[in-house]
């Protein structure tokens, strides 16, 4: 596999970039894997990716019943942050955060990882005394976070109202730094290339109807494309399909699956430089490199597999960041669109042995998943190399809704997953 | 957007009126004290979630302020039926295969 670089893509530019490597292979399954992942998305291929590299199982397939990156990975508003309240979960996304640091180079791929900041606002006095609370919380852990008022949130985004006459002033705001977003389909890219050159099989195209299980351990999944196909361990990465895949194999997560949506306006001139996330007025934007504001908000309260939701629920996103930036109430929406989101009680994701032997899920991430994709896929291979879960991963096993030890993070997460 | 039929009000009204609660038709244990952890766990927290049919509870918030249900297809989001909270659906997942 070529290495990328800036004097491939020099020399490559002579021949009109018509003779660049396909980034991955197209095999065909083998009869049997050490592990077969389900779901080729973020999560899935980083989870194939950490496993050949780190834990050195190579015999791995990753199937996915669409194309890589296809679901959320494609429709996530690519916020990367890590400033969550409690331990557990502020260890977790700060794991990711570390490897997103370093991502790119370790991938060979550009994920265009920018770190341009992300304000959580408050807009009430409980939302500044939460606010506090949750910045000297991160401080304990490490995490870059401080706590800004209405001035200093101003100098940072000087197009947002801040003036004490609107409905919901903006009283101050959380700012981690570190934070900020990446390019979505590069991430997913990146680990299928990485994961591919070093020998995982990523079968496109190859839906999973069953899953089979002999004496209560998983053997296999049974797909609708390519037949039978064997593995000693099973790693389900499905995000909005998780209680359809484990109802194949004979029991129920504590997940709903909600429609999410986003939309993204027509490009503008460069604007907003950093990412703004209100939980209190329901929103958050951030503008892409191409110059779209990015632009999203809550669930849609009805559960639903159909990837769209409802105009009420554009309506209300739309109205808060018109309230917060009164300057985009002229800009016109291009796009908008839906994908569907596994919501755990607590708000927090499940990394988890199940009932069944040999077959675990990564799953429950909610509206938040993508921020922790490096992280979520690190934890994850180490869970299925060893079959028990990584020291991370412990606290967030779907048994927590059996003994009580719930981790919420419904403050940290909000809209403003 | 949905065009809700409510049950009490007999009204087709917007979906804006109502509030979705989740899935229907689940009984409290009659005896919680008696119950394993894994048992109040499951009560609490596990849910169907089908990619189909589905019984769910909803309560007219904007109106009627009553709770009633409605079957949909969680696919394609069609509403197959709304009936009064103490009813039993007319139409199920076993009868549509």
């Amino acid at each position: 596999m070529e290495k990328y670089s800036g004097f491939g893509l020099l020399k490559h530019a002579l021949s009109y970039h018509e003779n660049w490597q396909r980034a991955w292979r197209n095999p065909t399954p083998k009869k049997k894997y050490d592990v077969v992942i389900v779901g080729g998305g973020g999560h899935g291929l980083a989870t194939a990716y950490y496993l050949a590299k780190e834990h050195h199982i190579t015999n791995i397939a990753v199937v996915e019943k669409g194309y890589l990156g296809g679901g959320n990975t494609a429709r996530n508003t690519t916020i990367v942050r890590s400033n969550y309240l409690w331990d557990e979960s502020s260890h977790l996304y700060e794991h990711a955060m570390k490897l997103w640091e370093g991502l790119s180079q370790d991938l060979n791929y550009n994920v265009m990882f920018s770190q341009r900041g992300v304000l959580n606002l408050g807009h009430t006095l409980q939302d500044m005394r939460d606010i506090q609370r949750r910045v000297s919380a991160n401080r304990l852990n490490g995490i870059d976070s401080e706590v800004l008022d209405t001035q200093q949130v101003a100098d940072i985004v000087p197009i947002m109202d801040c003036s004490p006459n609107t409905r919901y002033p903006v009283l101050g705001a959380s700012w981690q730094p570190r934070a900020g977003v990446a390019r979505h389909d590069a991430v997913a890219w990146g680990y299928a290339r990485a994961a591919d050159q070093l020998g995982v099989d990523l079968i496109q195209q190859c839906e999973v109807v069953d899953i089979l299980t002999e004496d209560g351990a998983a053997v296999g999944v049974e797909t609708r494309q390519h037949g039978t196909i064997k593995a000693d361990r099973i790693g389900c990465v499905v995000a909005g399909n998780s209680s359809v895949l484990a109802k194949m194999a004979g029991f129920n997560l504590p997940l709903e699956s909600h429609p999410l949506q986003a939309l993204v306006s027509e490009p503008i001139k460069p604007i907003l430089d950093t990412v703004v996330m209100s939980n209190h007025v329901h929103g958050y934007v951030s503008q892409s490199d191409k110059g779209d504001l990015v632009i999203g908000a809550g669930i849609d309260g009805y559960n639903g597999y159909g990837q769209r939701g409802s105009y009420g629920t554009i309506e209300h996103t739309i109205q808060a960041i018109v309230e917060l930036f009164p300057i985009f109430s002229r800009v016109r929406m291009n796009r908008q669109w839906g994908g569907i989101v596994d919501t755990c009680p607590d708000a927090c994701p499940i990394i988890s042995d199940t009932p069944v032997e040999n077959l675990f899920f990564n799953c429950g991430w909610g509206t938040g998943g993508f921020k922790a994709t490096p992280g979520s896929g690190h934890v994850f291979a180490a869970t299925l190399a060893k079959g028990e879960a990584h020291e991370l991963a412990r606290p967030f096993s779907m048994f927590r809704f059996h003994d009580g030890a719930l981790i919420d993070e419904h403050g940290a997460a909000g809209v403003a997953h | 957007m949905f065009s809700i039929y409510c049950p009490y009000c007999e009204e087709h009204r917007e979906e804006e009126e109502f509030h979705a609660k989740g899935q229907a038709h689940i009984a409290r244990p009659r005896d919680p004290e008696s119950c394993s952890d894994k048992e109040w766990g499951e009560y609490l927290y596990f849910r169907d979630n089908p990619r189909g049919l589905h019984h769910e509870l909803w309560v007219h918030a904007a109106g009627c302020r009553k709770f009633f249900n409605i079957t949909r297809d969680t696919q394609n989001y069609e509403i197959k039926e709304t009936y009064k909270i103490e009813a039993e659906p007319r139409i199920t997942a076993t009868q549509a295969q």
